[in-house]
């Protein structure tokens, strides 16, 4: 298979502050990669920073062996579109769907408006009657739904998704991740996620990297996050926190717990 | 003994252009000295059953109940002073993102010194004593720096932590927590869960947990109602999860992917309008 993406010790700086320190990873043609982290561990940094929002300090980020430079053509651009996190700021408030959606159209100069609307509203699974609606007249998963149709309509080999389901119920969320995964085997997409659910990352992707403080904690596979078998301290304690709460025995219980003598 | 909390037959509905909207309907439980959950999907009507026994519901709306009592006190009888009196000092409860609860041009030890003087006739460094000393029970590490700070000089999990402190303050008997820890990270999460869950025990209250994650609520209360639409249609000993019975409440559990049990694709939920009665 053919690398999609490669990002070679990139480094992010915002003025003294290091958000990314020299990052490097690859994702294969038509795989799904996920980035894991804390709040601050420059995971949506990564993603900024490969759609061009982020300043790039040193190092470089390639797609499909064409390097980026800073100034990217349009082809360039129209190749990566990203999902954000939250629908509900994403969205132009006083913009229909239709013109959310014939905005990316507009700009790349792509002709066929009206069919591509069509075709791509069906393809995320929302029915015409959506298309003169505005953001507020849909729900958090209806919104999540045209943000990915946006992203879809450029027809880009690449996805950038910046939790894509966290501001989404659970049960959306699993209509959501349903859709990205039929999605991305139908177009033959590249996906890069970021999440911090451990859970959705594995149900997404194929392989992943643990961020920490704008570095690279480490790299693992999904079925080794599902064994558990992940090296890194850090990691460990993520997936001990993915399984939820655990209430410690109190400590009375053992202190006055009456030692059994033979 | 009189419960904690007595809800009977709770409803609350809106007015508007298309006549009254239902937002809770018929809901009933009672609640000891222990902790509850309330789960349910956005818009099933669990916040605005915690926001209804708090009283911070908008005047448009209107509440009906058979019985809505806080430790025998007729809460729908109330007036409004006697419940403004009442919460704060004896209920309590923490929100969802601390980016929004936390007043921002405040400083986080001053407010929670407001919180106390709202109640209470105590001198200034009386005040300033017992909001450092409930700083350092919600488990942060240097009281008297973040007594100091603006809510937007911490991060997430500190000011939830600082808002549960505000709230406890005052030595509250109920909690309602209305997603205390979905605005934060995995990790903080449990850390905010075990502040709560140390404090809870410790001052023998009763809480009421709100969340969408089911899994999470069972893990850390004893009792759950699972809410659709409006009403509850299951309630679970959180002990007996596995027996749950109810479509919705099975479909709430099966759609969340989990890490040991890899599934493609999803299980989705089925909402139903047979559900209601």
């Amino acid at each position: 298979m053919s690398k999609m993406i490669a990002i070679d010790r990139l480094s992010v700086r915002y003025g003294d502050f290091t958000a990314i320190e020299e990052v490097s990873l690859e994702v294969e043609a038509g795989s799904a990669y996920g980035l894991v982290g804390e709040s601050g561990s420059g995971k949506s940094t990564l993603l900024r920073a490969i759609v061009g929002l982020a300043p790039i300090a040193s190092g470089h980020i390639e797609i499909q062996g064409e390097r980026l430079s800073p100034r990217r053509a349009r082809a360039q651009r129209r190749r990566l579109q990203m999902v954000f996190q939250d629908p509900y700021a994403s969205l132009h408030p006083h913009h229909t769907v239709d013109r959310l959606l014939s905005e990316p159209l507009q700009i790349h100069r792509v002709g066929d408006q009206d069919q591509r609307i069509a075709r791509v509203l069906a393809d995320v699974g929302l029915s015409d009657a959506f298309r003169y609606r505005y953001p507020h007249q849909l729900s958090g998963g209806q919104r999540q739904r045209v943000a990915i149709a946006r992203a879809l309509i450029l027809e880009p080999s690449i996805l950038l998704l910046d939790e894509p389901t966290s501001a989404l119920d659970a049960s959306v969320q699993a209509e959501v991740l349903n859709l990205l995964e039929r999605l991305r085997t139908e177009h033959g997409l590249t996906y890069l996620m970021v999440s911090h659910d451990l859970a959705v990352v594995a149900h997404l992707c194929e392989r992943l990297s643990v961020m920490r403080d704008g570095r690279e904690v480490e790299k693992l596979d999904v079925q080794a996050l599902r064994q558990g078998r992940a090296e890194s301290d850090y990691t460990q304690r993520l997936l001990i926190a993915s399984r939820g709460f655990v209430r410690e025995a109190p400590d009375h219980t053992l202190a006055h717990t009456p030692a059994t003598r033979p | 003994m009189t419960p904690l909390l007595e809800v009977q037959n709770l409803s609350v509905r809106y007015p508007s252009r298309r006549g009254l909207i239902t937002a809770v309907r018929d809901v009933s439980f009672t609640l000891g000295r222990e902790r509850l959950g309330i789960v349910g999907e956005s818009g099933s009507g669990k916040s605005q059953t915690g926001r209804a026994i708090m009283g911070l519901t908008p005047p448009q709306a209107r509440i009906e109940a058979k019985r809505l009592r806080f430790d025998g006190i007729d809460l729908l009888q109330a007036a409004a002073s006697d419940r403004r009196k009442l919460r704060g000092a004896r209920m309590a409860m923490v929100m969802q993102d601390p980016k929004y609860s936390l007043n921002p041009v405040a400083r986080i030890g001053q407010q929670i010194v407001e919180a106390l003087h709202a109640q209470r006739r105590i001198s200034r460094a009386e005040a300033k004593r017992r909001a450092l000393g409930m700083l350092e029970a919600v488990s942060i590490r240097d009281p008297q720096r973040v007594f100091d700070l603006y809510p937007h000089e911490v991060s997430g999990g500190m000011g939830q932590r600082a808002m549960i402190a505000m709230m406890l303050v005052n030595q509250p008997e109920l909690l309602i927590a209305d997603e205390p820890t979905s605005a934060l990270d995995v990790t903080v999460q449990l850390e905010v869960l075990r502040v709560i869950d140390d404090l809870v025990t410790q001052r023998g209250m009763g809480l009421v947990l709100i969340s969408h994650d089911l899994r999470l609520v069972a893990s850390f209360c004893d009792r759950v109602l699972v809410m659709y639409a409006g009403q509850v249609v299951e309630t679970l000993d959180s002990a007996r999860l596995d027996k749950a019975r109810h479509p919705y409440t099975l479909g709430l559990l099966d759609c969340v992917p989990q890490l040991d049990r890899p599934r493609h694709p999803l299980p989705t939920l089925e909402r139903r309008a047979e559900w209601l009665q």
